[in-house]
């Protein structure tokens, strides 16, 4: 027992190795925190949030709140958070459709069909985002015709100069109109937005293909067979058999893409969509305000993906067995 | 869609003729046949229509007059000879590493004993495919086709010559040591590339604002890789550590990277790391980007490694420690390199949209592949011919990333217990 020196304790150890390492943070951290003030008042740029109250001075392409150049910057902030809230929820819900659809296209009966998933997956997991934004942008919606030439569907037309939608206005319903060489429809979005929206559901598509296919996967084949040999046909096999047992697996999983997505749309900057990054890059460049920029930045994503994580273990509970 | 089944892998399937077992896949019945027609028109379409631009309209002088734009950026073109020079060695050696590594015989492999396997022709066919043909279908110029020659007749002559000598000395010691003498000589070619590239000690220093391209690319994900690695196994043994100061840190930390998306933390890699340092002592925005990058690139590997040691029993430390190992050995010899081996496919995941994550470095203002490629179809002189950079630049990336998956699964069976048993 006299034996061991203290510094080989094995109850004094513990703490020596805490102690030092969280000396050492405390040391860097307070290094750290002393150059900021120290540097950040020979700049005269102590923070402080009155800047928040000026006017902007520049305008935004898109925004749900009405904003003009007049208006200060806090608003210019509000209006690029409520995009990138758009763009997240739509994108969310288009590409859990897609990956839904390519997911289950795994398991179907027809090997073309298989492979295609398979190929679409491959390709799309491999290609960086950033690219295949700028590829949506540039190659496609801006290589749209214009005016007469544009891609007409039923409900919609895709234009250079916008994406037009058919829906309710003055209590009808109205398709997209040509009207003195421009079109006129009740649902506009611009071409950036579409870009963006095509790009994250297409990639966020693929990972959450490859969640659902794996959510399927884990249901036993018995589970099928005993669904085949109750008399259930292939749709109620799916929807009272296959899809509660595959969801518990799937909604962990869908947590993750679904924060991943929040945090990708920041990449919104490439295809020229006014999100909330991109205006705090504007803010930054014309106040010189970095520390408070930042942190309206860190603390907005870190809002979003903590209400997603919350609104996922909500469904997760849903979803699990419930044991007595 | 329609009724996921398994039908298609219940049909004794090998055993039909080949019009039958076309016909199983794609028809088994009417409206799946409907469904194949419309996609095989479908995609021979998007074919024809693909292969008709590549041919036709595309305009492949953009790459001809920027390949090595693409490749090193503004790199001064008096010392492209380091870099060609590292090339050289880096071939050299990688052609060693093949020739030595596949003499290993191992019990998943069924051509044991062969110089050439049949996938190692396959990569034979396709090196020379990419260093002769592509080069001269592109007409770059003389030297520069000679060079990517001369590049893979280094990397096969001297796989074949390691081959020879491995198969020679196969288990021996002097294969043995010639093994570790190869994983030596990597880190050391890794050091030996940062002098020839940066300059220095000699040599003409090259700032990191004049590295580009391809080159700039290769060295962030490899910087950040090397470097988050280590980090990532410190966090995660943080994390699952029993001191509550060493778990919250590692929490704290591990979530915040990851609570944030990563153009954020460049961003304040950019702006606000320079007020963080005392005046002059803030690193190059290139070394900035990079250390943000790895930093970043910790914490989601972090993850990976923590459910790697979750994976590991934890009867294997308890028996480690009975057998006299303290807690750093144990953990070291014992716990790590199992929880390596789970958390393997995760981490190449990561390390996958590591190299994707890469691109971001162009929003902010860095010149790598894709910046450069950006700053070239910024050139009025090659306006209208952005597809054919586009296209180049998802070959690339797609052929890395999917290189590094194919990598990772070999590696597993490698690794795989009842794989080992018949290592050196």
């Amino acid at each position: 027992m006299n034996g061991t020196p203290w510094w080989r304790d094995r109850r004094v150890l513990p703490w020596l190795l805490q102690a030092a390492v969280g000396l050492a943070v405390l040391v860097l951290v307070a290094l750290l925190m002393t150059n900021l003030v120290r540097n950040l008042s020979a700049a005269g740029l102590l923070l402080s949030w009155r800047w928040l109250g000026q006017p902007a001075g520049f305008d935004l392409s898109e925004t749900l709140l009405p904003f003009d150049a007049s208006m200060p910057y806090g608003r210019a902030l509000l209006a690029g958070l409520l995009n990138t809230l758009r763009v997240i929820v739509i994108a969310l819900l288009g590409s859990s459709l897609l990956g839904a659809l390519v997911g289950m296209a795994a398991f179907s009966r027809n090997g073309l069909l298989r492979g295609l998933a398979r190929v679409y997956v491959e390709v799309v997991r491999n290609v960086p985002l950033l690219l295949q934004l700028l590829f949506w942008y540039f190659l496609v919606f801006l290589a749209l015709p214009d005016g007469r030439a544009a891609l007409q569907l039923p409900g919609l037309v895709l234009a250079k100069s916008g994406l037009y939608l058919a829906g309710f206005a003055g209590g009808s319903w109205q398709g997209p109109q040509l009207l003195n060489g421009s079109w006129q429809a009740p649902l506009q979005l611009s071409v950036e937005f579409g870009a963006l929206l095509t790009g994250l559901i297409t990639y966020i598509g693929a990972f959450i293909a490859e969640v659902v296919r794996g959510g399927i996967a884990s249901v036993p084949r018995g589970q099928w067979e005993a669904a085949g040999s109750l008399g259930l046909h292939g749709v109620a096999t799916l929807r009272h058999i296959v899809v509660p047992q595959a969801l518990r697996v799937i909604v962990p999983g869908l947590t993750n893409q679904y924060i991943s997505l929040a945090k990708a749309s920041s990449l919104a900057l490439a295809c020229g969509f006014t999100d909330l990054y991109s205006v705090a890059e504007t803010t930054l460049n014309q106040t010189g305000r970095a520390v408070e920029v930042v942190l309206v930045l860190l603390a907005a994503y870190l809002a979003i993906d903590l209400l997603i994580s919350a609104a996922m273990n909500g469904l997760n509970r849903l979803v699990q067995v419930r044991e007595r | 869609m329609g009724t996921p089944s398994f039908a298609a892998k219940r049909l004794p399937v090998a055993a039909l003729l080949p019009l039958k077992r076309l016909r199983a896949q794609l028809a088994p019945t009417v409206a799946d046949g409907l469904l194949s027609l419309g996609l095989l028109a479908l995609i021979a379409w998007a074919a024809v229509q693909l292969f008709g631009w590549a041919i036709g309209r595309a305009d492949w002088a953009v790459l001809q007059l920027n390949s090595m734009l693409l490749l090193v950026g503004r790199y001064p073109l008096a010392e492209q000879w380091r870099l060609w020079l590292l090339g050289g060695l880096l071939a050299a050696q990688a052609g060693l590493s093949w020739g030595l590594l596949r003499a290993w015989p191992r019990a998943d492999r069924r051509e044991q004993g062969q110089l050439w396997p049949r996938h190692d022709r396959i990569a034979v066919v396709v090196i020379i495919l990419l260093a002769l043909l592509l080069p001269a279908g592109l007409r770059l110029a003389g030297p520069l086709q000679g060079r990517w020659g001369l590049l893979a007749a280094v990397l096969l002559a001297l796989r074949w010559a390691a081959g020879r000598w491995a198969a020679d000395h196969w288990g021996g010691r002097l294969h043995r040591r010639g093994l570790k003498l190869l994983g030596l000589l990597w880190p050391l070619l890794y050091l030996l590339g940062f002098w020839l590239i940066g300059g220095g000690l000699g040599l003409a220093a090259v700032a990191p604002g004049d590295w580009g391209g391809l080159l700039l690319t290769v060295v962030m994900a490899s910087f950040a890789m090397a470097l988050s690695f280590p980090l990532g196994v410190l966090l995660a043994l943080g994390r699952r550590s029993s001191l509550p100061v060493l778990r919250w840190g590692s929490v704290a930390y591990i979530e915040f990277i990851r609570g944030a998306p990563l153009i954020t933390l460049l961003f304040i890699g950019q702006n606000i790391l320079g007020f963080l340092l005392p005046a002059g002592m803030s690193p190059d925005r290139v070394w900035r980007a990079a250390w943000v990058l790895t930093l970043f690139a910790a914490a989601y590997l972090a993850e990976a490694v923590r459910s790697g040691l979750a994976a590991v029993p934890r009867g294997q430390l308890e028996a480690a420690r009975s057998l006299g190992l303290n807690q750093a050995q144990a953990l070291v010899t014992v716990v790590i390199p199992q929880a390596l081996r789970v958390a393997l496919p995760t981490m190449v995941g990561q390390f996958i949209a590591l190299v994707q994550d890469t691109t971001l470095l162009s929003l902010i203002g860095l010149l790598d592949l894709l910046g450069m490629a950006r700053g070239i179809m910024a050139n009025p002189e090659f306006l209208g011919h952005s597809s054919e950079l586009y296209l180049v630049l998802a070959v690339l990336y797609w052929s890395c990333c999917a290189a590094l998956g194919l990598g990772s699964r070999a590696l597993e069976r490698r690794l795989d217990p009842r794989n080992l048993a018949g290592s050196p």
